[in-house]
């Protein structure tokens, strides 16, 4: 038997009294229920923006690169900054899933699966703005190596651009097969869960079939743990990649061997700001408060610490090296006096002060925990790496070895245009996967709850760390009835019991306030004779509430006529529904029109 | 294998580890194991193999190492070498640093890709395959174990399940 011990000083990384089927049902409840209107809202704007983007990169193509800023000196500006803050974004997803897996750590398992589809939704916004700076995108697959009509001319392998190519449709692709792989249980869950035969059949599709089987189990593990040990080398190979776009070149600034190293901390830096801004939203909006806790984001805000921190030695070590080269070149590289005072030096700025002096804050523990002051941080980083990325960029070319070709770039609406449509597409993408995905990996969140789940420690805590929850060590000594785990204890068990009896007694005397008149009680009586009688001595009662539009007070009324299951319910043919509308108020027409039968009859069959 | 199984229910994890011991420990031959989750350890009381897909992992890393070195080799070094930035391409070896990356890539993008598609293939997953676990809880908050029930008397099997905990037995013919 496993031990679930885990020291009680840590924290529970799920709050409240759960049971495995509390987190299915939880963290199924978003998928299944309907959107709210803030959902809405948020999405048409995001759908506006995407659309406005849209437009802008069409204009860009149909007409030409011309209408972006860019000039003679400047020929890379916003469309790189861009890039590369978005595969920036996308790398605390792969971190979280992978390097936190290699390091066992159990707080991943709430955040990993909306970090890697941000990962994946990051990434496609990256991979559009080399595609539409090729000017003519649908030659895009020339940047594959692949014969061609012009002899023998290949793709140059020497080329950081190409190694760009290779690295980030690996990355893209490894993350979506590992993000899919760990949905598949979750997708079976809703599959199994859900009533309504649309999406049994689309989470019957998206999850191949999962069954859950125990070999499947052992090698859905293994493969996790090695898709984790070759994920985390290539996460760091990215954006060691994307630093070599300017770290191989000759550009004063550019020219600079701490870039990989520093480019991977910026990264993971930008990244867990993302996630904080997407997840102290969603867990608000989606009621997750008890998986993704405050622990979550303290331990996100140390990362962001970490990481924050070798991004800031960084950038002392580059104005440091800038000055003590001597090199007039180095005057006006990004991190430089020339830089801070120059014409842009509200850049320089915004920098400094976005990534390296409000994240300080962080260290103070009580500012850690407080959820706006982190959200209001990672919005500073957000911004402030947008300006890391511009500066190298534009900083760097604007000031170049020339001092006639000194120039300073100025975006026009559809360099703006294309970003917003960029971040209007990451959230359309976004909002749509927080309605349809299982937004947290419920079955590894399951495999915590006994070690880390509140109510499991609090256990632990009042009965001794050697208490292990109601299982006899031989079960088949002392009977059957000591091995059956119930969350609560012996006594309210037994108590439960009663209280059904005492239910039933009150049905039988509620059923009068019900069936006023001897004609309704003929005519429940006759129906029962129809669908069938429920006897609690040797059937078990259905829950009712997962047909279509039964809440518990229908539950309620229907269990006084005496239906109790799905098989009574599958029996019933319109004469019945009938009688359901004479005798309850609110029934409505709703048995007709979501045809309780066939619905009862499938929830039967499962 | 034959019809008869019986499928026994349980909801706890530490519970369906300990029944499962007694139950292989009794000689009865349990055919699978259904679990909404990873219980760990499961396995090993099952006496399951390990799995080898780790292996293969590693050969289809090996693959596309090779594919890497050959393609670049080929592509860089024999069809149309060049001398770029006043360093010539005519010698693979002399030329490799910076074919380092790709070859790293590669490997990654072989060893990922095969290992999880023989993952799919194995477990028998792809799209529109249809899910076989017996009971739809078992994805949810039960564990549901298939026992050969042919050559038992069915009553005691039951009696036996039940000792161990089991909360829902069902005979399936």
């Amino acid at each position: 038997m496993s031990s679930h011990y885990e020291a009680p000083i840590r924290e529970p990384l799920v709050i409240g009294d759960k049971s495995y089927h509390d987190i299915s049902v939880e963290i199924a409840a978003p998928v299944l229920g309907k959107a709210n209107k803030s959902w809405w809202i948020v999405f048409s704007i995001a759908l506006v923006a995407f659309l406005w983007g849209i437009g802008c990169i069409v204009y860009t193509v149909s007409t030409g690169i011309g209408v972006w800023g860019l000039n003679k000196t400047i020929g890379w500006a916003w469309d790189i900054t861009n890039f590369v803050w978005w595969v920036g974004i996308g790398h605390a997803g792969t971190l979280i899933s992978a390097v936190l897996l290699l390091f066992r750590q159990k707080w991943r398992m709430a955040v990993n699966r909306s970090a890697e589809a941000m990962t994946i939704f990051a990434v496609f916004q990256a991979g559009l703005f080399p595609i539409i700076h090729m000017g003519r995108p649908w030659l895009a697959y020339w940047v594959l190596p692949i014969p061609n009509q012009f002899g023998s001319l290949w793709v140059n392998f020497n080329s950081p651009l190409l190694w760009d190519v290779f690295a980030i449709s690996t990355y893209l692709s490894v993350s979506l097969v590992f993000w899919w792989t760990g949905l598949l249980p979750d997708f079976a869950m809703i599959r199994d869960r859900t009533t309504s035969p649309f999406q049994k059949k689309m989470y019957g599709i998206l999850s191949f079939g999962w069954s859950g089987r125990v070999k499947d189990w052992q090698r859905f593990e293994e493969v996790s743990l090695v898709l984790a040990g070759l994920a985390t080398p290539l996460v760091l190979s990215v954006h060691t990649i994307v630093s070599f776009d300017f770290a191989t070149s000759v550009v004063p600034g550019w020219h600079s061997t701490i870039f990989p190293p520093y480019f991977v901390a910026g990264a993971i830096f930008s990244g867990f700001a993302m996630v904080q801004t997407l997840l102290i939203i969603m867990r608000k909006v989606s009621n997750l408060e008890d998986y993704i806790t405050v622990l979550h984001i303290e331990y996100m805000n140390k990362v962001i610490l970490l990481t924050g921190g070798i991004v800031s030695v960084a950038y002392i070590t580059e104005y440091f090296i800038g000055w003590y080269s001597g090199s007039s070149y180095e005057n006006y590289t990004y991190l430089s006096f020339g830089a801070a005072t120059g014409p842009y030096w509200w850049a320089f700025w915004a920098l400094i002060t976005c990534n390296f002096i409000v994240p300080l804050t962080l260290w103070v523990k009580s500012l850690r925990r407080n959820i706006m002051w982190t959200f209001f941080v990672a919005l500073v980083i957000n911004i402030g790496m947008w300006f890391e990325r511009f500066d190298i960029i534009v900083l760097d070319l604007s000031h170049g070895r020339t001092p006639s070709s000194w120039a300073m770039f100025s975006p026009t609406f559809v360099d703006i245009g294309v970003f917003i449509g960029t971040i209007g597409f990451f959230f359309v993408l976004f909002l749509l996967y927080a309605r349809t995905f299982p937004v947290i990996a419920q079955a590894e969140v399951k495999t915590i709850l006994k070690s880390s789940g509140e109510f499991y420690k609090r256990m632990r805590a009042e009965n001794g760390d050697g208490h292990v929850d109601h299982v006899e060590q031989y079960p088949a000594s002392a009977g059957p009835s000591t091995n059956v785990k119930h969350k609560k204890g012996e006594e309210d068990f037994n108590s439960l019991d009663t209280d059904v009896e005492k239910d039933d007694q009150e049905i039988r005397s509620n059923t009068e306030g019900l069936l006023d008149s001897q004609l309704k009680k003929d005519q429940v009586e006759a129906m029962l004779a129809r669908i069938g009688t429920f006897d609690p001595a040797v059937q078990a009662q259905d829950n009712l509430q997962k047909i279509t539009d039964v809440g518990p007070l229908m539950e309620q009324n229907l269990h006084q006529l005496g239906v109790y299951t799905y098989n009574q319910i599958s029996n019933m043919s319109l004469q019945d529904y009938e009688v359901l509308n004479t005798i309850i108020d609110s029934f409505g027409d709703r048995a007709r029109r979501d045809d309780w039968a066939t619905q009862a009859a499938n929830l039967k069959n499962n | 294998m034959s019809g008869k199984v019986l499928h026994a229910l349980y909801t706890d994890d530490d519970l369906l580890m300990q029944a499962v011991k007694e139950t292989r420990k009794a000689n009865y031959h349990i055919n699978e194991v259904f679990t909404p989750f990873p219980v760990h350890g499961l396995d090993k009381a099952l006496g399951l193999a390990p799995t080898r897909l780790a292996i293969t992992a590693f050969l289809y890393g090996i693959t596309g190492l090779t594919v890497a070195t050959l393609m670049m080799n080929f592509i860089m070094i024999e069809d149309w070498p060049q001398d770029i930035g006043g360093k010539p391409s005519f010698s693979f070896i002399q030329n490799m640093p910076a074919f380092v990356p790709i070859m790293f890539e590669l490997t990654v993008f072989f060893a990922a890709h095969l290992m999880v598609i023989t993952f799919y293939m194995r477990s028998k997953i792809w799209p529109f395959k249809k899910a076989e676990n017996p009971d739809v809880r078992t994805t949810d908050d039960h564990f549901l174990v298939e026992i050969d029930a042919a050559n038992h008397d069915v009553d005691r099997l039951t009696k036996f399940l039940y000792d161990t905990g089991a909360s829902e037995i069902k005979l399936i013919e």
